[in-house]
Parts: structure tokens; C-alpha cells; sequence
């Protein structure tokens, strides 16, 4: 029991004094202190460097990155604008009546403008066919109104093949005066009627 | 089943009427009656008092018998010929003294300035109605036509205008229009389809259902088929179609396939084609086969319409520079102009008994209706004044009433007038807008 006791109290000497021994080597090894520091400095100052070097780096990919999104971003717009004018294209084409005088179907200059408008679409969008509607103010009597209508349709597209256009992407269809673009019993509304409007089909 | 076979039986033995009494001498010369020439000139005085209830105190008889002489009355005043002489002012009943010329006292209805008196006797048992009936010269006191008529409540309709048909043809020569149809175009469905009513405006009846546009329709001679334009498959394509069966042909070329006119007393029909790129007309069989292209010409080709005897046709062309109407020899190919008056005259259509053609023509903006004679002075009569725009003139089978469309209500309707332009009257009160009538032969 005694001899237990003893080599407890050994053991509590021994610790501290393994402990003051190892903190005099601590301090040997310090002796050269000053090229340690210049050496530490300096690999402070590269990992310094490294670190602000690599931010940099980050901030340039960041803002690469960025740059690309933005341009990506950019291509989308200018993809979806252009599509927004394939769309307003397409809409002004369908919009975009000719306008007759009354009993007529002969091409007015203006309705020659349009035309060349559509052929140029027409040119552009190869995959395309149109139906031509041949329309009439509700004057004059249905019968002859039906021919006069079809009449206006085969006009323009007469007009858009000597301009190059396929015969086979052009349908006619005559409604008379079925279909007014304008209900209305005046001459505005007569005005407005007697025309060719072009569907893509 | 037994019910229209019932129905059927006594509609026969109504066609098989007892042609009773004898008919005077005079009968075979009557066409002076009416002078067919100009005959609305001065209107027949007639009387059509109530008929005489054959049964003692029997009320629905009675009802029948007043419904009877009403329709019989308005029927005739439905032609133009007659003036109805109002029974407020007869001197005399039918239903006390009597109907046969042993009882009539004639001076009684040529004191009231009536030359014609028909009377009637009606009796009925179950739903068996039997009627006679007599047309009389009250000034002469002769009978011209007496008849007897047997048959269900329901036919009753048929049996007064067999009757008036009677009279029409010992007055005139002519069988009438009692018996005929009228085809239009309404927009009643929301889309223009085609109907079918008698020939005063009853029984209106939709005889096309398209979700389209559905135009002209035109019967043929036997009054089996009808050819009209449809837009049910998106463009205007010609419809052949036979009315009971429903079974037929269509015509779907390129461009127009419009304004059917049927050949007189053949299957076969012209219509308008653009095909070619230009609107010409083409002879077609019944089946849609074409036989000939008729015109051509670099102008508008559009609206045929033949001659009673289908050697002539009419039609329109704008050849001249505006929309005019000329006349095509179909043996010789030959065309002349027919229309010079205005710068807008569509719509032919040849009377079936004359050499007259009605047509809808354009001036100062507003369409009336004319006829002019295909020989001769060619000077128009315009029918239609200050009544909105009237088109589509088409002639009654006899040649004596013409139907046609106007807008002078507003909203487009079809209406009715004599050959001369007299008693101007709306045929339909149906909803919507109803234009493009054709008359059944």
C-alpha cells in the first residue's frame, strides 16, 4: 500500500519536472530567432499575395462570369427581340390589307407598295404559303360581289407571282361582302371593305 | 306507321277529287277573266263568304269552316288578281240560303259589285273533312269549276290551295303557285343557311346546318334538287344536292364554284367556275361533271340563267367595263347585250312563261328591281322605288309573282310582288337576315 502511495507522489514530481524540461528545449530552439521572423515574413507576405492574388482571380472569373451572363443574357433579348419581329413581321404581313375603288380589282400604286412588302416577306419566310381573301363592300348585289371578290384576290396574286412568289404558296378565296372588316353602313366602313387580306396559313 | 298510311290513303282519294257537276260550255273559253298581258291592271272583285257548315250545330265544323274560307280567300288574294270584297258588306249568307246556283240569288253579290262568288260547304266526321266547293260568274250565274274534296283535318291546307289552283287555271290558263316552294337564305341558325317555306311564307323549314356561309340556292325543273354555294370546307364550293335523299354531288375546284341556274326540264346546270383564274360559266351535269364552258371572255362571267325553252341563257359580265346583263344564243354561241340603262345591273332571272327578265340594278347607290323584254325596245321597268336596296329577283312558276330581297325594313327580308311591281308585301318574319330566295317550279 505504502509502496503504491510512493510511486504516486514520484509521479506527481516526475510531470511538472518532464514539463519544466520540455519548456528549457522550447526556449533552445528560439536562440535563432531573427532569420526565422525574416523568413516567416516573407511567407506571409507570398501567402498574402497568393490569398489577394487568388480574390482577384475570383473577382475576374466573378466577373467574367457575370459578363458572360450578361451577354447570354443579351443574346436572349436580341434572340427574343428578333423573334418579337419575326412575330411583328408576321403580323404586319397579316395585317396589312390592299385597299380597291369601288367595282374594281385592278392594283392601285399604294396596293403595289404593299405587294412588294409581302413578296419581300414571302422571300424571307420560304417555308410560308398565304391565302389570299378577295373582299367587297356590301354595295352591289352578293352574286356579283362573289366574283368581283375573287377577282380582287386573283389581282394580287398575280401581282406576287411576276414578283417571283410560287403559285403553289398562294390560295385565293372570295367572300364577297360576307365578311366586312367594318359592319358599318358608310362610306368609311365601304372603304375600309373593299380589300385583299392575307393569311398565312 | 298506320297513321301515315291512313293519311296517305285519303290523301289520294283527295287527289282523285270527284270532278262533280257538269261544267258550263262557256268554262273552255274563260281566260278572259284575267288578261294575262297586264293583269293587275284592275283587280277582280270576288266574294268567298264564309262556307256553310254541312252538320247541324257542329263547332268544330264550324271553326274549320271559317279557318277554310279565311285561308281560301287570302290564298287568292296571295296573286295579285283578286280584290277580296269584305263579308261585312254581303247582302246575303251562303250558310242560310245556300251554296248551288238554284239558291243563289246573284244579284245579291252583283249588287256588291262581286264578279266572281265561290262557295263552300264543309263537313266533317272524326278527322275526315270533306268539302265542296264552287266558283261561280255572279253576273252570268254560271259555275266555272265546282269540286269535292275529302281528306284528314291535316290536309286541309293542300285541298284549298288544290282549289285555288283550280280557279287560277280557269282564270288564267295557268296551274298557279299554290303548290310551289321558296328557298332563302337566313341567318336565323347565327350562320347563313338555307331554307324552305311555302309559297306564302308557312312552314318555314332549315334545310342546310353549316357553321359556314351557305348561298343561292337553286331548284332544278322537277323541283327534286337544289344546288347552292357553301363554305362548309372553307371555300365557296357547289352543292348538288337531291332534297329527299339528301344524296348528291359537289363541285370544289380551285376559286369560285357559285351561281348554280338549272337547265329547264334537264339534270343538268350552269354555274359560274374560276378554276381557269377568271370567273366563266360551265355547263354541268346534275352529277358535277362539266359538259362545256360557256363564256369567254377576259372579263367577270357570273349568274346564268336560262330561257323556258333552255335554248338562251342570260347572265352577267363585266366585259363592257361594269357589270351588265347579255343574253347567250346556246345553239349559235352568239351574245348580245341586253342591259344599257345604269352601270350596275346583276341578278338575271328569265320568267319562266315569257320572254321577260327581272333584274336588280344600281343607281344614285340604291338597288332596285326591274324587268326588261329580252326582244324588242329593251326599255326597263323599274318595279321597286325608295324601298332600301331590293336584289334577287326570282319569278313564281306561273311567271305572275315575283320574290326578291329588300332592306326597305332595315334588316334584309324577303318579299313578294306582282310581275308589275303591285301589292309589294314582306313574305317572313323570322329572326335575323334573310336574302337569296329561289322559287320552286
Amino acid at each position: 500500500m505504502k509502496k503504491k502511495l510512493w510511486v504516486c507522489l514520484s509521479l506527481l514530481l516526475v510531470i511538472p519536472g518532464l514539463l519544466v524540461v520540455s519548456s528549457c528545449a522550447k526556449k533552445t530552439v528560439k536562440v535563432d530567432l531573427p532569420a526565422q521572423t525574416q523568413e516567416d515574413e516573407a511567407a506571409k507576405l507570398a501567402a498574402e499575395k497568393a490569398k489577394q492574388e487568388e480574390i482577384a482571380q475570383q473577382n475576374l472569373a466573378r466577373q467574367q462570369e457575370t459578363a458572360k451572363q450578361h451577354a447570354l443574357a443579351e443574346k436572349r433579348r436580341q434572340e427574343e427581340a428578333e423573334d418579337r419581329n419575326i412575330i411583328a413581321a408576321r403580323n404586319f404581313f397579316m395585317n396589312e390589307n390592299i385597299y380597291f375603288d369601288f367595282d374594281k380589282s385592278d392594283l392601285k400604286p399604294e396596293a403595289q407598295e404593299v405587294l412588294k412588302r409581302k413578296a419581300e416577306w414571302l422571300r424571307n419566310n420560304p417555308g410560308e404559303s398565304i391565302i389570299v381573301e378577295g373582299h367587297c363592300d356590301e354595295r352591289g348585289t352578293n352574286d356579283y360581289n362573289l366574283a368581283l371578290g375573287d377577282r380582287r384576290a386573283q389581282s394580287a396574286k398575280n401581282f406576287l407571282i411576276d414578283l417571283g412568289i410560287a403559285e403553289s404558296r398562294l390560295t385565293r378565296i372570295s367572300y364577297g361582302e360576307e365578311r366586312p372588316a367594318d359592319p358599318q353602313h358608310n362610306k368609311e366602313a365601304w372603304t375600309k371593305n373593299r380589300r385583299d387580306q392575307f393569311v398565312v396559313e | 306507321m298506320f297513321k301515315k298510311k291512313y293519311t296517305k290513303i285519303f290523301f289520294i282519294s283527295l287527289i282523285a277529287t270527284v270532278f262533280f257537276l257538269i261544267e258550263s260550255a262557256h268554262c273552255r273559253t274563260n281566260y278572259d277573266y284575267i288578261d294575262i298581258n297586264n293583269p293587275f291592271i284592275r283587280k277582280i272583285p270576288i266574294a268567298v263568304p264564309l262556307f256553310k257548315s254541312m252538320s247541324y250545330n257542329n263547332k268544330g265544323e264550324k271553326f274549320l269552316s271559317q279557318e277554310a274560307s279565311n285561308l281560301l280567300s287570302k290564298s287568292l288574294e296571295f296573286t295579285g288578281y283578286f280584290k277580296i270584297i269584305d263579308r261585312d258588306a254581303y247582302l246575303a249568307d251562303p250558310e242560310k240560303s245556300g251554296i248551288i246556283a238554284p239558291n243563289i240569288n246573284f244579284k245579291n253579290w252583283t249588287g256588291i259589285g262581286a264578279e266572281l262568288l265561290i262557295t263552300g260547304g264543309l263537313f266533317l266526321k272524326d278527322d275526315i273533312v270533306e268539302m265542296e266547293l264552287r266558283l261561280y260568274d255572279s253576273f252570268k250565274g254560271l259555275l266555272i269549276v265546282g269540286k269535292r274534296y275529302k281528306g284528314v283535318v291535316n290536309n286541309q291546307r293542300k285541298m284549298i290551295h288544290r282549289f285555288c289552283g283550280e280557279v287560277i287555271y280557269k282564270l288564267t290558263g295557268s296551274r298557279g303557285i299554290f303548290n310551289s316552294k321558296i328557298a332563302f337564305v337566313s341567318t336565323s341558325s347565327g350562320n347563313k343557311n338555307i331554307y324552305l317555306c311555302e309559297f306564302d311564307g308557312h312552314n318555314p323549314e332549315q334545310l342546310t346546318y353549316d357553321k359556314s356561309i351557305t348561298l343561292s340556292p337553286a331548284w332544278s325543273s322537277d323541283a327534286k334538287w337544289i344546288a347552292y354555294t357553301s363554305y362548309s370546307k372553307g371555300k365557296p364550293d357547289l352543292y348538288i344536292k337531291h332534297l329527299k335523299d339528301k344524296h348528291g354531288a359537289v363541285v370544289a375546284r380551285k376559286g369560285l364554284n357559285i351561281t348554280p341556274a338549272w337547265v329547264p326540264g334537264k339534270f343538268s346546270l350552269a354555274a359560274a367556275l374560276s378554276f381557269s383564274g377568271n370567273s366563266e360559266i360551265y355547263l354541268l351535269t346534275g352529277t358535277g361533271k362539266i359538259i362545256k364552258k360557256l363564256t369567254n371572255n377576259w372579263g367577270i362571267d357570273v349568274s346564268p340563267t336560262f330561257s323556258p325553252d333552255g335554248g338562251k341563257m342570260a347572265f352577267v359580265s363585266n366585259r363592257s367595263g361594269s357589270p351588265q346583263i347579255y343574253i347567250m344564243d346556246l345553239d349559235s354561241g352568239q351574245v348580245k347585250r341586253l342591259t344599257f340603262h345604269g352601270r350596275y345591273n346583276t341578278c338575271p332571272s328569265w320568267s319562266p312563261k315569257s320572254d321577260k327578265i327581272a333584274y336588280a340594278g344600281m343607281e344614285n347607290g340604291e338597288i332596285n328591281i326591274y324587268t326588261i323584254e329580252v326582244e324588242g325596245e329593251n326599255s326597263a321597268l323599274q318595279l321597286t322605288h325608295n324601298a332600301g336596296n331590293n336584289e334577287s329577283p326570282t319569278w313564281s312558276p306561273d311567271g305572275s309573282l315575283i320574290v326578291f330581297s329588300s332592306t326597305r325594313e332595315g334588316h334584309s327580308g324577303i318579299y313578294v310582288m306582282t310581275a308589275y311591281g303591285t301589292d309589294q308585301r314582306r313574305l317572313l318574319a323570322l329572326p335575323g337576315e334573310q336574302t337569296d330566295p329561289g322559287w320552286s317550279p
